[in-house]
């Protein structure tokens, strides 16, 4: 049986909110229960953003995560706030792109991703959730990239397909980073 | 022998609860006539609403539903969007259509429904006994006002129809009197023309009737046709305010 | 039944109205809510039904009180200030007995208070709101794809009783996504005939929509008719759901978004070895008081949990009747109890008390 209950960060603006959808989609797609569920309110709008995802092979009790097994921070208040959050041996995926320091717990999994870097190498700032969200998939299993992949295809108008492959490669360079991290020994 | 004079069919065979001299009975039967004379009885739906006119339904025979305060013009709404051919009216006093329910008036004429608005401004609250209306005049004493309507602390009076006849979506705009026969032939026309502009889809009319009340006036029924006459006609003036068919002829 | 497919409560309760057979929709914007009217501004004109943006909550529930006495299939939405304003017209729809849907996605108060999830709505939606002797059958879905089966039951339940009705959610439910899945668009959705409806008399007898009853007695008649009806309500309509309460020493009430935490706090306590159940009650008028007063001659204590400072508690209370102690546990302000909180406040009665578990 697993669960994985997810906090995703960040600025509005920097897609959080469609990388947890897509993230929920693809569990739908997967059979499992799945939940989203947004922090609302004035700082919808230029403030920080966050959201959160549950997906499990049980019926969802609370779609309200407390103690998160993982967290995407895609900045720096982010990571201030949810790092104290993590389940112990926990997942926190760091947009190093975005934050000056390390994380400063030793009981949980860390992975580094510049994922703004990466966008922009790809061509597209706008794609920085979606190298993130690799190296998150990459990192716990909880869905497969393929699923996110299909969750995009329902997700976009057909005319926007052709950003498809672009999204696939984000999602293969920002699981890279989680692959690297895991074999380095953390 | 001729007959000139009968009971219109929409209009029930039951003594009014009116008191004598009140233009009410008046109203009413010009609007019973006018759907006789469209043929209109079994597709019409009225409104009343919160004042002396609250029972209108037990004397115009056909489907009623009774509003809360103010709120006629809204559930009129409801009633027309729901069923299009219906011809859905509002029959309403000042207290109800110029004070409580001033917003629900102003948005459905905005939003132009196709629903005709008989609107009785008799410058006082009727059933609730003589207190100041909206469209009490300056100096008028009434029972809230008991030195007469005094401009400075109570505001001045609200002309509804000079108001509406300022927003686009109102379609036809009236102001009529029932003080005189003359002046009631005129107002039937009116009441006809209103419910006719919303069988053709025109929109949103309203026909405002100047009525008396002269339990609440403190005057004898002969002398309210005049205190009307004397007092209301000059602050409100009779004519057509709007008229979106003659606008377009103009055009 | 379809493909479950991902959304937003609000969305997907629009949706559920449609598919229902939701003709008309009257409403006026207002966090957390905003997405019902939205969505029903979408869809309406291409199921040929009509949407209204009122000028205010107050004209919109009046809208509702005519295109239900039209005969048509009605909704509004609103939040808690929102729902305050229209406690005028539910009261006229329930003495005209006309039958509609009002949502409330509730947030904290009073007064404007905050956008953030609260249920502190509880006594106004239940316990009148409006004047006089009236009742609202009021549901309490906790998750998404309740939501969408309650709006159907809703609907089913207004027009066999003529009587308004209303769906208490609260931020949370609204703005959630989950999967829910609904029946097909031409699935019976219990249509019954009207034949009190204004929709033009035609050569037969005229209609009346009225809630005024001036003579004593005519009122007293028509109240008593009231009665008897919400007497009916009670006895066929009740609906609540048990938790683990076959062997359970403690009996959490909670309904909502907060009976999901507080099925996390079962799963947390029963590992501990706590025999921890859970009555959920999901029509709050009527209110489960049959099933948690015979809890009460098998458990220990009960803990009402809510989203406020303790408004079903009461309720909670009166079914059990003293026979064991009740607490209470609560957050406000649009914040939501933990799971942690609620296994604290439960060993806290526990330890007052006096009772085992």
């Amino acid at each position: 049986m697993s669960k994985h209950d997810i906090i995703m960060a960040g600025f509005g603006g920097q897609g959080v909110m469609s990388m947890g959808t897509l993230l929920t989609y693809a569990g739908m797609i997967e059979g499992k229960n799945v939940s989203w569920i947004p922090s609302y309110g004035p700082e919808m709008r230029g403030g920080t953003a966050n959201c959160s995802v549950v997906i499990s092979d049980s019926p969802i009790a609370s779609p309200l995560v407390t103690k998160p097994t993982a967290v995407i921070a895609m900045n720096l208040p982010s990571l201030d706030k949810f790092e104290s959050w993590l389940e112990p041996g926990g997942v926190l995926i760091i947009n190093s792109s975005m934050v000056n320091r390390k994380a400063q717990r030793d009981d949980i999994i860390v992975v580094e991703v510049p994922a703004n870097e990466v966008a922009q190498e790809l061509g597209s700032s706008r794609i920085a959730n979606m190298v993130a969200l690799g190296a998150y998939v990459t990192a716990t299993g909880a869905v497969k990239a393929e699923s996110v992949l299909d969750s995009l295809k329902e997700a976009l108008p057909a005319h926007r397909h052709n950003l498809i492959p672009l999204n696939k490669e984000a999602l293969e360079r920002g699981g890279a980073f989680a692959q690297q991290d895991r074999s380095s020994g953390r | 022998m001729k007959k000139v004079f009968s009971r219109p069919d929409a209009l029930k065979d039951v003594t009014m609860h009116y008191c004598p001299g009140c233009t009410h009975g008046i109203a009413h039967r010009l609007i019973a006539q006018a759907i006789d004379e469209l043929g209109i009885r079994g597709k019409s739906v009225g409104i009343a609403s919160v004042g002396c006119s609250v029972f209108s339904y037990k004397y115009i025979d056909v489907d009623f539903q009774q509003a809360a305060h103010g709120r006629a013009p809204a559930v009129a709404t409801g009633i027309k969007r729901t069923n299009p051919d219906t011809v859905v009216f509002t029959y309403q006093g000042d207290g109800d259509l110029a004070s409580i329910g001033t917003a629900e008036l102003i948005h459905a004429a905005a939003r132009s429904e196709n629903i005709s608005i008989f609107f009785i401004n008799n410058a006082i609250y009727g059933m609730t006994g003589g207190q100041m209306a909206p469209t009490t005049l300056p100096g008028q004493v009434t029972t809230t006002s008991p030195r007469g309507r005094d401009i400075p602390s109570y505001g001045n009076p609200i002309k509804v129809s000079e108001m509406l006849a300022t927003i686009e979506g109102a379609a036809y705009i009236e102001r009529v009197s029932l003080h005189t026969p003359a002046a009631v032939a005129k107002a039937r026309k009116a009441v006809v023309k209103s419910l006719r502009y919303q069988m053709e889809g025109k929109g949103f009319s309203l026909i405002e009737m100047l009525s008396t009340c002269p339990t609440n006036w403190g005057v004898s029924p002969l002398k309210a046709m005049e205190w009307l006459k004397e007092n209301m006609l000059p602050a409100y003036p009779l004519g057509v305010f709007k008229d979106r068919e003659k606008v377009n002829a103009n055009e | 039944m379809s493909q479950p497919i991902l959304m937003k409560g609000n969305e997907a309760i629009a949706e559920a109205a449609i598919r229902a057979g939701c003709r008309f929709f009257a409403g006026y914007p207002i966090t957390p809510q905003n997405e019902i009217p939205e969505y029903m501004s979408r869809r309406l004109p291409e199921v040929g039904g009509a949407f209204v943006q009122a000028e205010s909550e107050v004209a919109a529930i009046n809208m509702l009180y005519g295109a239900a006495g039209a005969g048509a299939r009605c909704m509004t939405s609103s939040s808690s200030p929102g729902i305050s304003l229209k406690q005028e017209g539910i009261s006229y729809m329930a003495g005209s007995e006309l039958p509609g849907l009002i949502v409330n996605i509730v947030r904290g108060g009073p007064g404007l208070g905050t956008i953030q999830p609260a249920q502190s709505d509880y006594f106004q939606a239940t316990k009148g709101g409006g004047h006089g002797d009236y009742r609202l059958v009021v549901y309490g879905p906790d998750t998404l794809q309740e939501a969408v089966d309650m709006v159907f039951e809703a609907f089913r339940v207004s027009d066999a009783y003529r009587n308004p009705v209303m769906i208490l959610g609260d931020g949370v439910l609204g703005q959630m996504m989950e999967p829910v899945r609904f029946p097909p668009e031409d699935a019976d959705v219990h249509k019954v005939e009207k034949p009190w409806a204004t929709t033009g008399a035609g050569d037969g007898d005229t209609r009346l929509i009225c809630s005024i009853h001036l003579e004593a007695e005519e009122l007293n008649a028509h109240n008593m008719h009231l009665h008897e009806k919400y007497q009916a309500i009670k006895e066929n309509e009740t609906l609540y759901e048990e938790v683990e309460m076959e062997d359970a020493q403690l009996c959490l009430v909670a309904y909502g978004t907060t009976s999901r935490i507080c099925r996390a706090v079962i799963e947390q306590c029963r590992s501990e070895g706590m025999k921890v159940g859970m009555i959920r009650p999901i029509t709050l008028w009527p209110f489960p008081d049959k099933p948690i007063s015979e809890a009460a001659k098998k458990v220990d204590a009960f803990l009402a949990v809510e989203m406020s400072l303790g408004q079903m508690v009461e309720d909670v209370r009166l079914a059990v009747n003293g026979r064991v102690p009740v607490g209470f546990f609560g957050r406000t302000g649009g914040l939501i109890p933990t799971p942690d909180e609620i296994v604290a406040a439960l060993k806290r009665l526990v330890e007052e008390e006096g009772v085992t578990s």
